[in-house]
């Protein structure tokens, strides 16, 4: 009811007709004054810098950045499944607390559970949720299919391809109805022409949920293909150098030469914030 | 065409290859048993103690005719069936407490550490102090067995469960019990059933060993009463027996099991 006041202003766009989904689509997220400090052996070292980001209902945005700047650990921070050292994260207005079914985190190794097919995998969140067997059936079913993975219900983990693992995680995570999406590098170890496909089905997926995306990436091109914002990190301690916003039509394609310019400045940026890093050390000005 | 052919002929090939796999085991035990029953002809030792395999199957077919060894077996079985299936249930909880909790690692994992270095025989003393020469007695030897090795194995199991599953569970709404039963136990699985195995190889040693003491019918009296009456031909055909149950329950029971966790998880190509 809240998030349905604070959506007035984000670009949402109709549902499509004929969607008969009972997606409630996106929530706001907000991160206030977040940061993180590993502290081991060799002492403590500070992986995010307080952050600072307010995300809008149905918001498709891209953290940028290159590896161990934090933006992983973000990530599972708003899950849940790892605590802040300080500040906190708002979902839909309520503080986060630990793993919840409204943000489901999406990981760079799928993820999925070798002793269970496809179908039991897609079903598994629905069952801790405590649906009847003939929902959770149904439920997949449809997921499964979203997925473009129709006759493979009965497959093993071992026997897909990693782009159709990925897949499965996707409807795996959809099928509980999350309303933000965590992607953790989701397409970072597959080809480039499978992760192009996936790229596409999942712009088309959240076209249709409009359910919040916070995507981590440290590849400029697909950050710009799928993002209506790209915040830019620094390498660690993480924080945001830049944001960008992506003004360009969708469904996007790679080859469009406002995109490659949007990648090309973003990566210079990009580059500026690694050399001043190198040169500073550890005692980087923020912003 | 050319396709189908090579597929047969690989099969030929493989069914060859079994073909001669068994000839040769063939040949090797045809070949055990007449210098065996040579050896046991020359006359060196005398027949009682040195039996060759004609009497040590005519004792064979005489303990089965008159329901001995069948009953034997039943109630060894019976004991085995409970001591491993009371460790199975002890072990697999006491497995996940140390596996997920440093308090119990600390303190109970040291102690199974410690106690699995004593060979479960040595528990029969004191059972039979506590217990009397009573069934209970030789299944708790039995439990002693295979208790710890179960339980270690289900602990590396559950340390060794890649801690991505657990997140992505949780992030699915999974925990406590549910998150235990259905992700941290089966995704140990083929720890566990490595700790399953030892187990039961270890239960079947420790419930030979209790019963050579008891005077009740069963595999491990049969033994004793065999050597109690110097028909070494009956002692082993007991043994044979013994052989022929643990090969039967490993490939029967084990191997089966282990098979399928292995193509689920694709471990077999």
């Amino acid at each position: 009811m809240f998030h349905q006041l604070t959506l007035g202003g984000a670009q949402r766009t109709e549902r499509a007709a004929g969607n008969d989904q009972q997606t409630p689509g996106g929530i706001p997220l907000r991160i206030e004054g977040v940061s993180k400090i590993f502290t081991g052996r060799a002492g403590a070292v500070e992986a995010l810098r307080p952050v600072e980001m307010e995300i809008a209902a149905g918001e498709f945005v891209c953290l940028l950045g290159p590896s161990g700047c934090g933006k992983s650990t973000l990530l599972s921070i708003i899950a849940g499944l790892e605590s802040a050292s300080s500040g906190t994260v708002l979902a839909d207005g309520r503080i986060v607390r630990g793993p919840g079914t409204d943000r489901v985190l999406l990981f760079q190794e799928a993820a999925l559970f070798p002793w269970l097919d496809v179908q039991r995998n897609v079903e598994f969140g629905l069952r801790e949720a405590g649906k009847p067997a003939k929902e959770r059936i149904a439920t997949a079913r449809r997921f499964i299919e979203l997925v473009h993975l129709k006759g493979f219900e009965r497959s093993y983990v071992h026997q897909l391809s990693g782009g159709m693992r990925q897949r499965v995680a996707i409807a795996r995570a959809l099928a509980i109805d999350p309303a933000i999406l965590l992607m953790d590098e989701p397409f970072g170890a597959l080809d480039a022409l499978t992760r192009d496909r996936l790229h596409a089905e999942l712009e088309s997926i959240w076209a249709s949920t409009r359910k919040t995306v916070v995507f981590v990436t440290h590849n400029v091109r697909e950050a710009v293909a799928l993002g209506d914002r790209v915040l830019v990190f620094s390498p660690r301690p993480g924080r945001i150098v830049q944001e960008f916003r992506i003004d360009l039509p969708r469904p996007r394609s790679l080859e469009d030469h406002l995109l490659v310019d949007y990648a090309a400045e973003i990566m210079s940026v990009l580059r500026d914030a690694m050399d001043t890093q190198e040169q500073e050390g550890a005692n980087g000005k923020s912003n | 065409m050319a396709k189908a052919i090579s597929v047969s002929t690989t099969r030929q090939r493989v069914n060859r290859s079994i073909l001669t796999t068994w000839i040769r085991r063939l040949v090797f035990y045809a070949l055990l048993l007449t210098v065996w029953q040579v050896v046991a002809n020359s006359g060196i030792w005398p027949d009682y103690l040195f039996p060759g395999p004609l009497a040590v199957l005519n004792s064979l077919v005489n303990g089965f005719q008159n329901g001995q060894f069948l009953q034997a077996s039943l109630v060894s079985l019976q004991r085995l069936a409970i001591g491993y299936g009371i460790s199975l249930v002890i072990g697999i909880v006491l497995g996940i407490l140390i596996g997920r909790f440093r308090t119990f690692e600390d303190t109970v994992g040291s102690l199974i550490l410690g106690l699995q270095a004593l060979p479960s025989v040595c528990w029969l003393p004191l059972a039979i102090l506590w217990l009397g020469l009573t069934d209970q007695a030789i299944i708790f030897v039995v439990i002693m067995g295979a208790l710890f090795s179960i339980t270690l194995g289900v602990d590396a199991g559950v340390k060794n469960t890649p801690p991505i599953y657990l997140k992505a569970a949780r992030n699915l709404g999974a925990h406590g019990m549910a998150l235990s039963a259905r992700v941290v136990l089966p995704a140990a699985m083929p720890a566990i059933l490595n700790g399953l195995k030892q187990g039961w190889t270890f239960a079947w040693r420790s419930l030979m060993a209790g019963e050579l003491l008891f005077f009740t019918l069963s595999l491990g009296n049969l033994l004793q009463t065999g050597r109690d009456l110097n028909d070494a031909s009956q002692v082993m055909a007991v043994m044979v027996v013994i052989i022929v149950i643990g090969v039967a329950i490993d490939s029967l029971l084990f191997a089966p099991i282990e098979r399928r966790v292995r193509e689920r998880w694709g471990l077999q190509v």
